[in-house]
């Protein structure tokens, strides 16, 4: 099962490569991974999507907390949460139709387009990864030239909250 | 009053309480080495190879359960502290080893003697550190401590950059640290302390399997309160030996790929295993899926990512093994009905006929040296009361089969990693720690040959280790494997051109002595003890097709051993 877990981390140089390196050494998967300093200067938030059964997310979090920059991790997949990922996509807009198909599909999916050229339109979309694949989906028809995307971040909803 | 990093790192060793560090200098750390000759507290161990300060510093901690220390340089010399680095990791073994490095300028520029040390231990650290400041360096120093030897135990690295020890800051070394994403447990669960005791209370075929975290945790006292309390039998893991008697009648010997026929099957059949600072290490399980079929599980361990890694656990416990113990006998103690197990005297009875069996006999003839009659005469000779280092191979489990080791901190070996040439360099750590008792290095031709160089540390400090070789002109256990899984074509197991050993340790400025015959085993043991300050090099020539049994073979479960 995908799991999304947020990790509160020291902010210090080799903290990432110590939960990357964790990962690679002990065979588990990483699907997304995202990462930047906190309110707290001291802090770095980590967002990262790992899959597996539930022994190894168990196994996963429990190497993680004996990591020693580890502060805090919270299992988001346990309780209500919101994940948010960010897309930019730059499409190849000179085909018949193209412009007005992407910039209705840019509506339907509340997307932004943020630069265009006489042959290309860039797009930007937040949202969860699974409306991220769909709005490229819906594109399929235009040709793309790239796409960027971030890892995505999550926080729970309501009170539960990741702090030290 | 400002001091240099490197009269800080020394002053930082001493109000550790740091008494030896075994090391060997080098450019980067050459501001450290001056400041340590300047001063008397810290006494210095020079190696010959920077792996052998590493395996003496493991000799040191293991046999004091105090942090060992290195002091080694930069790039080659931290590369070659990595093998006993990773081997401390594997064993928990509480260990600071300080780096140098290149000074900060040049970090990254491929500079001469430059290795990224934190980059390349990172797995097989508990944590390190590269000390970017030297207003940083002694509160480093002190969370290194603090790391290493406390919660599950295990290596710690300082990287601290040449320029580093030569900048000036003032001095204060905290008493303590806090480190706000670090909190060992130390208590267990009282609920779960109270759930343990309602299975303990039922089995009726309970065993207990204790490991090496009853030694690093200080528990051997409360283990052997707990296994007399509830008169159940009890079996060890390989890095467990000592943490209970062996002598006991309880005591069921090891278990594991070469444990006994007694132990392997009792754990087998139980209904109820009782796992303490131990972690169903795949040469313990066999194939898990054979695993203990009937058995409910309590596993007490003070690492929460051992539990449930490799067997799915019934009653996890997480804390030292120590505190838990003796919740665990105040429970029992508490509750007014007797043990199920006590009325009942089938299991030990059961247990008593697999004991029967003696899967550990052998035949001493007149001819051949057998090794197991070699380790048993050396308990003899030393009463089972020498500090036992070994090395890697059929003479390791050997050693763990017949020398019966009553007391904790005795047995010294290299059980995760495996790792030859720990013997000798671990033997001279535990010596230095017990400089009036008797030490011995159980070693192989093969596995001495990987650190032999260690034997001018011997003489340069007046070591008397007795090295007892086994020389079967095999690497045995390779050769055993491929005797029974490769149809005996023995593949680079038969080392040729090996080296006169007694003429070797006479040239180190040591006593060599040969032995070929059975009846001088025992004469050759006590004459070589009996040379209190000299090391003695005892090349004993056995029996070249000697087999450890019994073995589980990989794959197998523990009920399928291969007995002769």
């Amino acid at each position: 099962m995908r799991h999304i877990i947020s990790i509160l981390l020291e902010n210090e140089s080799g903290a990432l490569s110590r939960v990357s390196g964790l990962f690679s050494a002990r065979g588990y998967n990483i699907e997304s991974l995202s990462v930047a300093p906190t309110d707290d200067p001291s802090l770095s938030r980590m967002t990262l999507v790992t899959y597996g059964s539930d022994e190894i997310i168990e196994q996963i979090k429990k190497q993680l907390n004996k990591l020693i920059d580890v502060v805090k991790l919270l299992d988001l997949t346990e309780a209500p949460y919101i994940e948010r990922g960010m897309l930019i996509v730059k499409l190849d807009c000179v085909g018949a139709g193209h412009r007005e198909m992407i910039k209705h599909v840019a509506d339907i999916f509340g997307a932004k387009i943020i630069d265009v050229t006489p042959s290309a339109y860039t797009v930007e979309l937040t949202g969860g990864a699974s409306k991220l694949d769909s709005f490229l989906e819906a594109l399929s028809p235009v040709p793309v030239i790239e796409v960027v995307r971030s890892g995505s971040m999550g926080i729970a909803r309501g009170d539960l909250a990741l702090k030290i | 009053m400002e001091l240099t990093g490197a009269e800080i790192f020394v002053r930082c060793l001493k109000d550790e309480g740091v008494d030896i560090i075994f090391g060997y200098p080098g450019g980067a750390v050459l501001h450290i080495y001056d400041a340590l000759y300047k001063q008397e507290d810290v006494a210095h161990v020079l190696v010959r190879h920077e792996q052998g300060a590493v395996h003496a510093a493991e000799g040191y901690a293991k046999s004091t359960n105090r942090p060992g220390v290195v002091l080694v340089t930069s790039g080659p010399g931290a590369t070659n502290a990595v093998t006993g680095i990773a081997d401390a990791y594997m064993d928990s073994v509480p260990l600071v080893v300080f780096t140098g490095q290149v000074p900060r300028h040049l970090i990254g520029n491929d500079a001469f003697q430059e290795v990224d040390t934190v980059g390349i231990t990172r797995p097989c650290v508990k944590h390190n550190f590269l000390v970017s400041d030297v207003s940083k360096l002694a509160e480093t120093i002190k969370k290194a401590f603090y790391i290493a030897s406390s919660g599950r135990p295990g290596p710690v690295v300082v990287d601290i950059p040449k320029d580093v020890t030569a900048e000036k800051a003032e001095y204060h070394y905290p008493e303590k640290v806090e480190i706000r994403s670090y909190k060992p447990k130390k208590t267990g669960h009282l609920g779960q302390v109270r759930r343990a005791v309602d299975l303990i209370m039922q089995a009726k075929k309970p065993i207990i399997y204790s490991g090496g975290g009853v030694i690093l945790g200080n528990g051997a006292q409360s283990l052997y309160d707990f296994t007399k309390l509830t008169g159940f039998p009890i079996t060890n893991t390989l890095m467990g030996l000592g943490g209970y008697p062996a002598t006991d009648r309880q005591f069921l010997g090891m278990l594991g790929m070469h444990g006994t026929y007694e132990a392997n099957l009792a754990m087998h059949h139980s209904d109820l295993v009782i796992a303490i600072g131990a972690r169903f290490d795949d040469r313990v399980t066999g194939n898990i899926e054979k695993f203990c079929p009937e058995a409910k599980i309590i596993h007490v361990d003070v690492d929460p990512a051992s539990i449930s890694k490799n067997v799915h656990v019934d009653v996890p416990i997480v804390g030292e093994v120590d505190p838990v113990l003796k919740a665990l006998i105040a429970e029992i103690e508490q509750r007014d009905e007797p043990l199920a197990f006590a009325g009942d005297d089938g299991w030990w009875r059961q247990i008593e006929e697999w004991r029967a069996q003696d899967c550990l006999k052998y035949e001493q003839g007149d001819e051949l040296i057998k090794p197991q009659y070699v380790v048993e005469k050396l308990w003899e000779v030393t009463g089972g009361d020498a500090y036992i280092t070994s090395d890697v191979g059929q003479h390791q489990m050997f050693a763990a089969q017949y020398y019966k080791f009553d007391k904790p901190y005795r047995w010294l070996n290299s059980g995760g990693l495996g790792t030859m040439g720990f013997g000798l360099p671990a033997a001279m750590g535990a010596q230095l720690a017990h400089p009036d008792d008797a030490v011995a290095c159980i070693t192989g031709e093969g596995s001495i040959q990987m650190n032999i160089q260690e034997l001018g540390t011997c003489r340069q400090y007046g070591l008397p280790i007795k090295v007892i070789n086994l020389n079967n002109r095999f690497l045995g256990m390779v050769r055993q494997w491929q005797e029974f899984f490769y149809a005996g074509r023995y593949a680079m197991s038969y080392m040729d051109s090996l080296p006169d050993f007694v003429r070797l340790a006479e040239a180190y400025g040591h006593v060599g002595m040969r032995i070929e015959k059975p009846s001088d085993v025992e004469p050759a043991l006590r004459e070589a003890f009996a040379m209190k300050d000299k090391l003695v090099f005892m090349d004993f020539i056995t029996e070249q097709m000697a087999n450890v049994y019994p073995m589980i073979p990989a794959g197998a479960g523990q009920n399928e051993m291969i007995l002769v």
